[in-house]
């Protein structure tokens, strides 16, 4: 066998500066790299240990917290050195540089621990993708969903529909192949029917989750817009606690869509506040203009803010969008029940309930189980998805056979293939076959 | 003094029988070697031909011109279409066959082949110059050379019949077995590996009481199995139909430590799908009684086949349970049932053309390589015979049959690449192109090819072309002829009107609508004949479907086309998981396409294993249309 190429290292802990900063290598010359580092004997795999880190010049670079894994039980299945270093700039690139001038070492490149983890058997499809995300994860609930697919919690629903799959297929080719079989009566496909209608409804269910999945990833997006002047910008400050837009009295003066993200009890959300649609002949405004009517066609939420019974104008707003009304400087006025809500940028009044409406949509959408993430997953969730309508659809046994085949092959390619001795063991475990 | 041959085939069963035929229709100096001359074409287990996945065999061997089927027509007494509400792609031909009528018409067959001679004897050995075959040795002396030699040895290979404990070295009841051709297999280091079957008890059926069995009846039109047989002329019998009974069962739970199957005694795997009686009752309980269906063996043969009930419990035992079955409570039994073990060959040795990778030159074909079932070892003794042929005329290349265009592909493909844990039987469930797979089609798919090749005769090329002519000349009128939807509707059509016109040929898609129904629009439709007239039926019918499946189709011919060097090195894959290089460098995948079907094969791996192949220099990767 042909041992692996090189060993990789790359910091794994996030932007620097940070407390910690955790420096992994990978790969079989990672234990000697190790050793080279703090010029002692190796410890124990699993087990921690503080250790000066030595340059070649021999000066200290830093005092870290090192721990190995010794392949295959580590996460690449290789042998692994996880560093934690002080999360200083300085700290990290001297160690880097160390690390880069090893014989057979190397910066790892963008997922290479995972794809070497994927290779090594160590992940599966799914899982390696999920930890993709788990690793970019901002949020929480981008950890909660990440964590989800990772471990196995969405391998587990798809290996279940796979399942039911495989038994309603079985039964179906038992009425086709052994037709002759006393054992086989001749109604075990019908009996299918109400199963596979069933995994029909939770695929499309699953699937309207993808949307929620996407809202997990990359925030929710909500569009803020109104009239010049109807604080807006004062209304997304008050939001994120925090001056981002420049607030004035000058009508007009957010020209650009101004965007912030918030963390909402865990939820990424993405504020966008646009300039004002009004009609302008001013060339830099259109364009801030054109720029507002783009985050409402991508926002989740449009929130359309207005002066408490300024009755300006309302614009036209795609109908399928979800639209808050909402009135604004409740600090003036009366509250009105005009508007869906009332609120004051000023005295923080109302803001509290966005809030909690925001949040509300958001687990409207989701609720924490599992969901459909990656592009691929959805393209072939989506053709078994179909293949089982066809299926329903129908006329004669051998089309529904065949359709039946194509979702498994879709779902197969998430889970693993399913070929005909699985559906051969159902029929022989479940049917006295033979005459 | 040596007597040599361009192919020489061992063993006159169904395997050899079809690899002997197929190698003479090649234009090879053909030897068929067996025992005895009067055993060619005999049928060693129940007395019927085809079924779901089988009769696709037969089918598929016709259109190549091959035996059975035709054999099968002239021996056949009882006609049964499979399935015959279902679809055209799951229908199965069946019949039920007379054994003398079958024999007799099977050597009158190998005896029409003028450049094909039978040989009596025991084969011995294979011999070989330079690690490829270069002939046979009888046990009597003789030698015969061949470059090119078919070992189709059934359940010869170490035969042992059980019946109880009583152990009985033999290839068939009352047949020695052959066991200088394992030494010989094991010396070249080939893997061997242990099967079992079972076949029930023959009776008497002047001492059956048809009087209260029910009866199963032949169709009332015998749909023949060649594309050459105009009609079925044996007069048609009815099977018996009775069942077992609680006392049925309770004999056979209290003796199951006297069945061969259940002592320890025997070591070979048995077929899930061809369970004895022993296995129904231990595994699945009494469920009501299992049902046996009498089989006749023939028209003057008073011998019945009781189908359902194959065992290996001693002799008495047998006696005793059969009695309590109903209309055999006074049965004679003229033969006990039995249990045979058999050596076979791990299929994967072989590669597509099913010859051996570690001894060129030697083909094996039929149950040697651990199937079950006369159909499916006549298609493999067809392939084995062409590729046979082909090697001995000097041909590099061999012919491969693929998976999306016939059973027989199927097959050897599954052989190759996964090998045997059981017995395996062709079922419909196997082929993933099977609307595209069909017993009606089975002639438009091979027999072009077959004439290709020149495997197939003028008779049935000239035959055949004529139909397709027919087939051809009428598709293109039936597209020709159109309505517009209200048109239709005025014939009483139920049709979408959306304005769109119509063929005649577009119309078949819909439910009910054949080309017959269609006469009363198109009166010239009256001339079109039969058979061409179901041909363009059924073809209407699936056209949407065969559309989908030409994609797929298409992709699966390019991997099977991307042959993987035998020598390829794995190892030297850097990507691949560690265990998937070892399966790989184990199975030896013959195609990029065997490779993908194999387990764990992600198509990321898929990918990896394709782009090396690319960089392999252009003569390694063979490509072949």
């Amino acid at each position: 066998m042909k041992p692996p190429a090189d060993t990789i290292f790359a910091l794994s802990s996030g932007a620097l500066p940070a407390g910690v900063a955790v420096v992994r290598l990978s790969g079989p010359r990672a234990f000697r790299a190790l050793e080279a580092l703090t010029q002692k004997p190796l410890l124990e795999a699993r087990q921690a240990a503080l250790r000066k880190i030595v340059g070649r010049s021999g000066l200290m670079l830093d005092k870290a917290l090192v721990l190995t894994f010794q392949a295959p039980h580590s996460f690449t299945g290789e042998d692994v050195v996880e560093l934690h270093l002080h999360g200083s700039r300085a700290v990290v690139h001297a160690v880097l540089g160390e690390l880069g001038e090893m014989i057979g070492l190397r910066q790892a490149e963008a997922g290479e621990f995972s794809r070497r983890a994927f290779e090594n058997g160590r992940l599966d499809l799914i899982e390696a993708e999920g930890l993709a995300e788990l690793i970019s994860a901002e949020t929480e609930m981008q950890r909660r969903l990440a964590v989800e697919q990772s471990f196995g919690g969405q391998s587990a629903l798809y290996e279940g529909w796979a399942q039911r799959l495989t038994y309603a297929r079985a039964m179906i080719e038992a009425e086709l192949d052994f037709a002759d079989e006393d054992d086989v009566p001749g109604s075990v496909a019908d009996k299918m029917v109400q199963d596979i209608r069933k995994l029909q409804d939770e695929l499309g269910r699953h699937l309207t989750y993808a949307r929620a999945g996407e809202i997990i990833r990359d925030g929710y997006k909500i569009a803020i817009i109104g009239a010049p002047n109807a604080g807006k910008s004062s209304l997304l400050n008050a939001l994120a606690s925090r001056d981002i837009a420049i607030v004035t009295e000058v009508a007009g003066t957010t020209r650009d869509i101004i965007h912030v993200d918030l963390d909402l009890d865990g939820y990424l959300v993405k504020l966008f506040d646009t300039a004002g649609l009004r009609d302008s002949e001013d060339l830099v405004e259109q364009e801030g203009i054109r720029r507002a009517w783009m985050a409402i066609e991508e926002a989740d939420l449009v929130i359309h803010l207005e002066e408490i019974d300024s009755r300006a104008e309302r614009p036209e707003l795609p109908r399928h969008k979800e639209i808050l009304w909402v009135g604004s400087k409740s600090d003036l006025h009366q509250t009105s029940l005009n508007y869906d809500l009332c609120l004051s940028a000023k005295t923080g009044e109302g803001i509290p309930g966005l809030r909690a409406f925001i949040v509300e949509k958001i687990q409207g959408v989701w609720a924490g189980g599992s969901v459909p993430t990656r592009q691929r997953q959805l393209d072939l969730l989506k053709i078994a998805s179909n293949s089982i309508r066809d299926a329903l659809n129908a006329r004669e046994l051998e089309f529904r056979a065949e359709h039946l085949r194509s979702a498994a092959a879709a779902l197969g390619r998430i889970t693993g293939r399913v070929d005909v001795e699985q559906l051969l063991d159902v029929i022989f475990s479940q049917f006295c076959i033979g005459k | 003094m040596t007597v040599s041959y361009d192919v020489i085939v061992i063993g006159g069963g169904h395997a050899g029988c079809e690899a002997a035929s197929a190698s003479a229709r090649m234009g090879a100096r053909t030897a068929l070697i067996t025992h005895k001359r009067e055993t060619i074409g005999v049928m060693s287990c129940n007395p019927a031909i085809g079924g779901l996945g089988k009769g696709h065999l037969v089918r598929e061997v016709d259109a190549l011109d091959g035996l059975m089927g035709r054999v099968a027509d002239a021996a056949g007494i009882q006609f049964r279409m499979l399935n015959r509400r279902k679809g055209p792609a799951v229908r199965g031909p069946r019949t039920q066959a007379d054994r003398k009528l079958y024999r007799l018409a099977m050597q009158q067959a190998i005896e029409d082949h003028p450049n094909l001679v039978v040989i009596e004897g025991d084969a011995h050995d294979i011999m070989t110059r330079e690690g490829c075959v270069s002939g046979v040795a009888m046990a009597d002396g003789r030698m015969f050379t061949a470059p090119s030699v078919v070992l189709t040895t059934g359940t010869f290979l170490r035969g042992l019949i059980h019946i109880g404990t009583e152990r009985i070295p033999a290839g068939r009841v009352g047949e020695a077995p052959s066991q200088g051709l394992s030494a010989t297999l094991a010396r070249h280091g080939v893997a061997l590996g242990r099967l079992k079957t079972g076949t029930p008890a023959r009776l008497d059926g002047s001492t059956i009481d048809w009087s209260v069995v029910g009866r199963q009846t032949a169709d009332d039109e015998a749909v023949p199995f060649s594309f050459m047989t105009g009609r079925i002329t044996n007069p048609q019998i009815e099977c018996g139909v009775t069942r077992t009974t609680d006392a049925t069962h309770k004999i056979i739970a209290d003796n199951i430590h006297l069945s061969a199957m259940y002592s320890g005694q025997i070591e070979g795997v048995g077929p899930r799908y061809c369970p004895s009686i022993e296995d129904k009752i231990v595994r699945f309980g009494e469920r009501n009684g299992h049902q046996i269906f009498l089989e006749p063996e023939g028209l003057d043969d008073t011998t019945v086949y009781p189908n359902g009930i194959s065992t290996s419990l001693p002799a008495a035992v047998q006696e005793m349970f059969i009695r309590t079955i109903p209309g055999l409570d006074k049965v004679r039994i003229v033969q006990p049932g039995y249990a045979i073990e058999y050596d076979h060959v791990d299929p994967r040795e072989l590669d597509m053309s099913l010859e051996l990778r570690k001894l060129p030159g030697l083909f094996l074909a039929g149950q040697i390589n651990g199937t079950t079932g006369y159909e499916e070892a006549a298609a493999q003794g067809l392939a084995a015979g062409l590729n046979a042929a082909l090697k001995a005329g000097g041909h590099d290349d061999p012919y491969h049959f693929s998976r999306s265009s016939s059973y027989l592909g199927v097959m050897l493909d599954d052989l190759t690449s996964r090998g045997v844990t059981e017995p395996y039987r062709m079922f419909t469930s196997r082929a993933e192109y099977r609307l595209s797979l069909r017993v009606d089609n089975a002639d438009a798919r091979l027999t072009p090819e077959g004439i290709k090749l020149g495997l197939v005769g003028s008779a049935r090329a000239e035959h055949y072309q004529a139909f397709e002519e027919a087939v051809t000349r009428w598709r293109l009128r039936l597209k020709t002829l159109s309505l517009t939807p209200n048109e239709a509707a005025s014939h009483g059509l139920r049709i979408n009107q959306d304005g769109q016109r119509r063929s005649a040929f577009d119309l078949l898609s819909y439910q009910d609508v054949t080309v017959a129904s269609l006469r009363s629009i198109w009166g010239e439709l009256n001339d079109v004949p039969k058979r061409v007239a179901e041909a363009l039926d059924i073809e209407g019918g699936y056209a949407v479907y065969l559309e989908r499946q030409e994609s797929d189709i298409a992709v699966l011919r390019r991997d099977e086309s991307l042959r993987i060097p035998e020598d390829f090195d794995y190892a030297g894959l850097s990507g691949l998981s560690n265990e998937l290089k070892q399966k790989l460098s184990q199975q030896r995948p013959s195609s990029l396409a065997q490779a993908a079907r194999m387990e764990g094969m992600t198509p990321a791996a898929s990918a990896l294993l394709l782009a090396m192949l690319r960089k392999q220099p252009l003569d390694r990767v063979m490509r072949v249309s």
